[in-house]
């Protein structure tokens, strides 16, 4: 993704090196056995600061940390060049940090102006909305942030959910700015605007810090990067002094591999396609959408998140009711089969968090192996279980897809994030599917598991399954995808060649507006 | 129907609201903190007990309310204890609580069955007394049902425009990221169930004190559910319980009339009219848009939540 | 318990706390049950009456005697039934409050056809009755779990609001078309025919359907944990929105589950009917269907449980009926105590402190 890197108005790099505002020395943090952050050492300045690793190399906990939101088991902060503890959000809050966190904490159901108000140190016992409205106005103004005091939280868009997330940290008093991923949900052009935003907001003195996995908006925004990998800090650095390369090596400690599409496969038969069809359910409805997955093929779909995607898998796998129009599998009208109508002709399905949504975590490795096919497993209807079929197939099918995994007996909720998702895919591919769901199968996960995971996803076309990946990662997406689809309002707004196109393209398509 | 039978109905609906209406007034402020309360019936018949007994011996029933509001406080907080303090499943604790307070209200009440209290003075507003008969009774009634609008609006203000209201929904919608803004989530909930205590206290004084005046075991016949669901139809709003409570009363009013005029349908038949009434407009108007139902309850009916 | 003693300073015994989690957790649970005890003992004391004496009247009315534990059987008969009424839809996370409505509407139920069918012999009346009364209650749970399971309505209100109902229509059947005209005072049906009642063991008033109950139980631990219909159950109940995805058909699980809970309740039903009191009438249940709801709460809807927990509050009943005999004591202490150990139970479950 390219961004226009911008001249800064004042060149910190030139300036003397001015006292750290806010710093973390020598901060250890450990859950269990895993040492999520080292002896880490980060000072933060005037200027925008990025803190640069990737997924699991211990920025978010650090920066958690500083927040309070967790406690770190040795190290120290420093404020103002004076110790201090920082026991919890309030706590920063107070001493004048804020984290505007990837995920927003914000309340759906209350306003703007409420959620903004629970942030203030000063409120009043009697609510003034009108007060709260004009300084809400007030800054938001100032910063370009705007958004309209009185709306419920829940019916804005992501990028305006992430205003108010802001607004509230500086209203709250933040004198230093944290933010942990704020490009992870957005098109490239709401990222401009960040950006914008963040420029502003240096121009008037905040130091910024910001959290990311991509290059290029550390180039073309910070002015100094800190590299994080395994919980170490790599080393910090003005960007003046350090070029891409060096950084991909500090990052990953060699070149990182990247996952091979192989050749051209052909595409077979239609496996999936939906015509015409509306759900109507709780979410994002679908209005008459038209798609068709064929074997072997990955069609990819991008979009914000929320336009229908998690519908859209809904509506496949069965768990919706198409209303209108028609789903047909393999041929076959399925357009009123139940889901496990659905899931017995091959369609499988693999969830972004695997152990919340697909697993069940009080049930051990083997029975969830034999919820997932439950006609392979018992016979008499439900009566019995022939536990030495599922012994088998662990040893056989699942130990074939590259899984190396404790004792089968081990509940579901024992393994990690990771290789739980492993686990349900591998689980969800022994069943020899013939079409494939994955809904943001590699968010969170560090790039091996990913790796790992989406090698899961080629092999399985390999295998002439059909495959829909949805995805919010582009470079994922258009690594991947044999063809690239677009969501926008629960429609499928534009069917891309993903070697053709570009994310300004996809971002445009994506928020509806001109690139 | 004559007019003495509709003013007969609207009367009696009126004197027998606040008894459903203060219970869920109480139920409201405890769900918008994220707490479900299925021993309401438990705590009104504390209420109702103490309430009596109080009123009896003193021979004052209006220190009877106090006295009931005061009980009703003191129990409810039981269930703090159990949900709040050590965190066990909402429904089995409210469930122990419903049969806690049945149990003790029985044993309070056991030496007041067959007295008889004299019941509130009534209060007529000026003017509209003057009417004819049959309507002037309508008007005349005890203060607790002039005070039902009143209070209804109060606490609306109180939920919605006072910073401790604002607190209490943050928390009754997302307890974790309202402890992130730094909120004292299990204060706020403490303080959500004892006015809630206060409201299903005076609920059920208010019974025995006003309306019936006289004792009887498990008398609140079933309000205190009844209550719970009045919540739902009201959207979790103070001022559209009003009608929730009074359509559930109406039909309790309906019934009584159609009794005293000799009619043939079964008396229990026509007992029976308000629970139904209940469940059919909950099912048919009790469908909560997006943002009407604080998102902490989602996980207590789930039977997700510990 | 380390929590405690990490209070009060004494850090040695916390770590052996830590160590030892299996004595630890069976001391706790000893510490609450003396808790338990000690709320009886208090109880008795506040009405002026002596524990010893009153514990003694118990047990030789109870346990140690052959009339005694009859009693208690005869109890815990209806108890197993509104027991398993909860189990079976707790395990799939449905709260099922209403047991008392569905044992009116099971009663009701083998009533009409007891009624009905007067000239039937024994062998094909009382399996019709048995059939009646599965249907009342298992129609009148149903009712709820389709609400349910179409999302219109939670089981928690419409159980609770049904039981009003159920006990009402009884009411009115019993004051109306069933009415017995021979006791016009006392409301109530007419008299069941000999091949209506249920036949006893020996001379007791035990009759055979506590081995139904025991025997329902059993087969139901054995569908939870060898079945895959008790796997799917246990899915769902872990886990309902990761269940729907795995293809299991949550919404019929919710309707068959409750249909299956209310049939057993009604089973109660139809046998206090026929084996005990031979005319329906508004006293069909003594709050059965609660205490069940009560003894599947603190058996941890663990069918394995059901008996012994169904077992103590027959006990704590029985205990009730007799210290009021003997000692002037007013009945509703059993349902106070009854509560005060759902409360205890709760407790001693819950440990530590939620944030």
């Amino acid at each position: 993704m390219t961004v226009a890197a911008a001249p800064s108005a004042v060149d910190a790099s030139a300036q003397p090196a001015a006292e750290p505002l806010l710093e973390a020395r020598a901060i250890v943090k450990r859950f269990g056995p895993l040492v999520a952050v080292d002896h880490a050492d980060l000072a933060i300045r005037p200027g925008v600061h990025a803190l640069l690793g990737e997924n699991g190399a211990g920025k978010s906990t650090l920066v958690k940390i500083l927040y309070g939101y967790d406690r770190a088991d040795s190290g120290e902060i420093w404020l103002d060049g004076r110790r201090v503890e920082v026991r919890s959000p309030a706590d920063a809050r107070r001493f004048g940090i804020g984290l505007v966190f990837q995920q927003f904490t914000l309340i759906p159901a209350l306003t703007v102006a409420e959620n903004v108000a629970l942030f203030l140190p000063d409120l009043p016992r009697v609510l003034d909305q009108r007060k709260i409205a004009d300084r809400i106005r007030e800054t938001s103004v100032r910063y370009e942030l705007v958004v309209d005091p009185a709306r419920r939280v829940g019916t804005l868009s992501l990028p305006e959910q992430q205003r108010v997330e802001i607004l509230r940290v500086l209203l709250a008093g933040a004198r230093v700015l944290i933010f942990d991923e704020p490009t992870s949900t957005l098109p490239a052009q709401e990222v401009d605007a960040l950006f914008d935003v963040f420029r502003r907001l240096r121009d008037d003195g905040y130091p910024i810090l910001f959290i990311t996995h991509k290059l290029a908006e550390v180039f073309a925004l910070a002015d100094t990067v800190t590299v994080m990998r395994r919980g170490v800090v790599i080393d910090t650095l003005a960007i003046a002094d350090v070029d891409e390369e060096q950084l991909v090596q500090m990052m990953f400690g060699q070149t990182p591999a990247t996952v091979h599409r192989g050749e051209p496969h052909p595409v077979g038969a239609t496996v999936l396609a939906l015509t015409g069809a509306t759900c109507l359910g709780e979410g994002r409805p679908l209005v008459d959408l038209d798609l068709s997955i064929s074997a072997g093929e990955i069609v990819g779909v991008a979009g914000i998140a929320g336009n229908g995607q998690r519908e859209l898998a809904d509506a496949i796998v069965g768990v919706s009711r198409v209303r209108r129009g028609h789903r047909l599998l393999l041929g076959d009208d399925a357009t009123h089969w139940s889901v496990r109508r659905i899931r017995d002709a091959g369609v499988a399905y693999v969830p972004e968090r695997a152990l919340a949504e697909e697993l069940i975590w009080n049930m051990t490795l083997e029975e969830n192996v034999i919820l997932g096919s439950p006609r392979r497993y018992s016979h008499v209807g439900g009566l019995t279980l022939d536990r030495r079929k599922l012994h088998k197939d662990f040893s056989g099918r699942l130990a074939a897809l590259g899984l190396d995994l404790p004792d089968a007996s081990h509940r579901a909720g024992t393994l990690s994030g990771g290789n739980a998702q492993r686990f349900a895919v591998a689980r969800e591919l022994a069943r020899d599917p013939k079409l494939l769901v994955a809904l943001y199968p590699t968010r969170g996960l560090d790039v091996p598991t990913a790796a790992a995971v989406q090698e899961l996803l080629l092999h399985a076309r390999g295998r002439g399954c059909g495959v829909l990946l949805v995805s919010q990662d582009l470079a994922e997406l258009t690594t991947l995808s044999d063809r690239l689809l677009v969501m926008r309002d629960g429609r499928i707004v534009a069917d891309l060649d993903p070697h053709t196109t570009d994310a300004y393209e996809i971002g445009g398509l994506m928020t509806g507006g001109a690139s | 129907m004559s007019a003495a039978a509709l003013a007969s109905i609207v009367a009696i609906t009126l004197a027998l609201t606040p008894s459903v209406l203060y219970a869920t007034f109480g139920e409201i402020v405890g769900q918008r903190a994220g707490i479900v309360n299925l021993g309401i019936e438990g705590v009104m018949l504390i209420g109702a007990s103490v309430g009596f007994a109080v009123g009896v011996v003193t021979g004052n029933s209006y220190l009877g309310l106090l006295a009931g509001a005061v009980a009703g406080v003191v129990f409810n907080l039981l269930l703090a204890m159990l949900v709040i303090g050590r965190g066990t499943n909402q429904l089995a604790s409210g469930f122990a609580l419903y049969f806690l307070g049945g149990g003790i209200s029985m044993l309070i009440g056991a030496k007041y069955i067959g007295r008889n209290l004299g019941g509130l003075a009534q209060i007529s507003i000026p003017g509209l007394s003057g009417l004819p008969s049959p309507w002037d009774q309508i008007f005349r009634q005890d203060v607790l049902v002039w005070l039902m609008v009143p209070i209804a609006f109060a606490l609306w203000w109180l939920l919605f425009r006072t910073r401790w209201g604002l607190k209490l929904r943050a928390v009754g919608e997302d307890k974790n990221f309202s402890f992130a803004a730094g909120v004292h989530t299990r204060r706020v909930q403490c303080q959500a169930l004892a006015v809630a205590g206060g409201l299903y206290g005076l609920a059920g004084a208010e019974l025995v004190l006003a309306y019936t005046k006289t004792w009887q075991d498990w008398g609140t016949a079933g309000r205190g559910f009844v209550a719970i669901a009045i919540v739902i139809l009201a959207l979790w709003h103070p001022v559209r319980a009003i009608f929730g409570a009074l359509l559930f009363s109406a039909a309790v009013a309906v019934g009584i009339q159609l009794q005293a005029q000799g009619s043939p349908i079964s008396p229990f038949i026509l007992d029976m009219l308000p629970y139904v009434v209940t469940i059919a407009i909950v099912l048919i108007w009790g469908r909560p848009k997006a943002f009407t139902v604080p998102a902490g309850l989602r996980e207590v009916f789930a039977g997700t939540s510990k | 318990m380390s929590a405690i003693a990490a209070a009060v300073g004494i850090d040695a015994l916390g770590s052996w706390f830590d160590r030892h989690p299996r004595l630890t957790t069976a001391l706790r649970w000893l510490g609450w049950a003396t808790v338990g005890v000690l709320a009886y003992v208090v109880l008795i004391l506040l009405y002026g009456k002596s524990p010893l004496h009153a514990f003694h009247e118990i047990w030789a009315n109870t346990l140690s005697s052959r009339y005694g534990l009859q009693d208690v059987a005869v109890r815990m008969t209806p108890l197993l039934f509104a027991a398993l009424a909860v189990t079976i839809p707790a395990r799939i996370g449905q709260v099922n409050v209403g047991g008392e409505g569905q044992i009116f509407a099971g009663g009701a139920g083998a009533a009409w056809v007891a009624l009905t069918f007067t000239s039937w012999p024994a062998w094909l009346l009382l399996p019709a009755m048995a059939l009646g009364g599965m249907l009342g209650g298992g129609i009148w749970a149903g009712i709820a779990g389709f609400l349910k399971a179409r999302g219109w309505l939670s089981e928690v209100f419409s159980t609770v609001l049904m039981n009003y109902i159920a006990i009402l229509a009884v009411s009115a059947l019993v004051f109306g078309p069933w009415r017995d005209p021979t006791s016009s005072n006392y409301p109530q049906s007419r008299e069941l025919v000999h091949a209506a009642r249920l036949p006893h063991l020996g001379a007791s008033r035990v009759d055979i359907t506590i081995f139904a109950a025991l025997g329902l139980i059993v087969a139901f631990d054995w569908l939870l944990h060898r079945t895959r219909w008790g796997l799917e159950i246990r899915a769902i109940g872990g886990n309902p929105y990761a269940a729907l995805r795995n293809g299991i058909p949550v919404s019929r699980y919710i309707i068959v589950a409750m249909f299956v809970g209310g049939a057993l309740a009604g089973l109660a039903g139809m046998g206090q009917l026929s084996a005990l009191q031979f005319r329906l009438n508004p006293g069909l249940s003594a709050s059965f269907g609660y205490m069940g709801f009560l003894i599947s709460w603190l058996a941890g809807h663990n069918p394995r449980l059901i008996v012994p927990m169904a077992f103590l509050l027959a006990v704590l009943a029985s205990s009730g009926d007799i210290l009021q005999i003997s000692q002037g004591l007013p009945s509703a202490i059993v349902t106070v105590l009854s509560a005060t150990l759902m409360m205890i139970v709760l407790l001693a479950r819950a440990g530590r402190r939620a944030t």
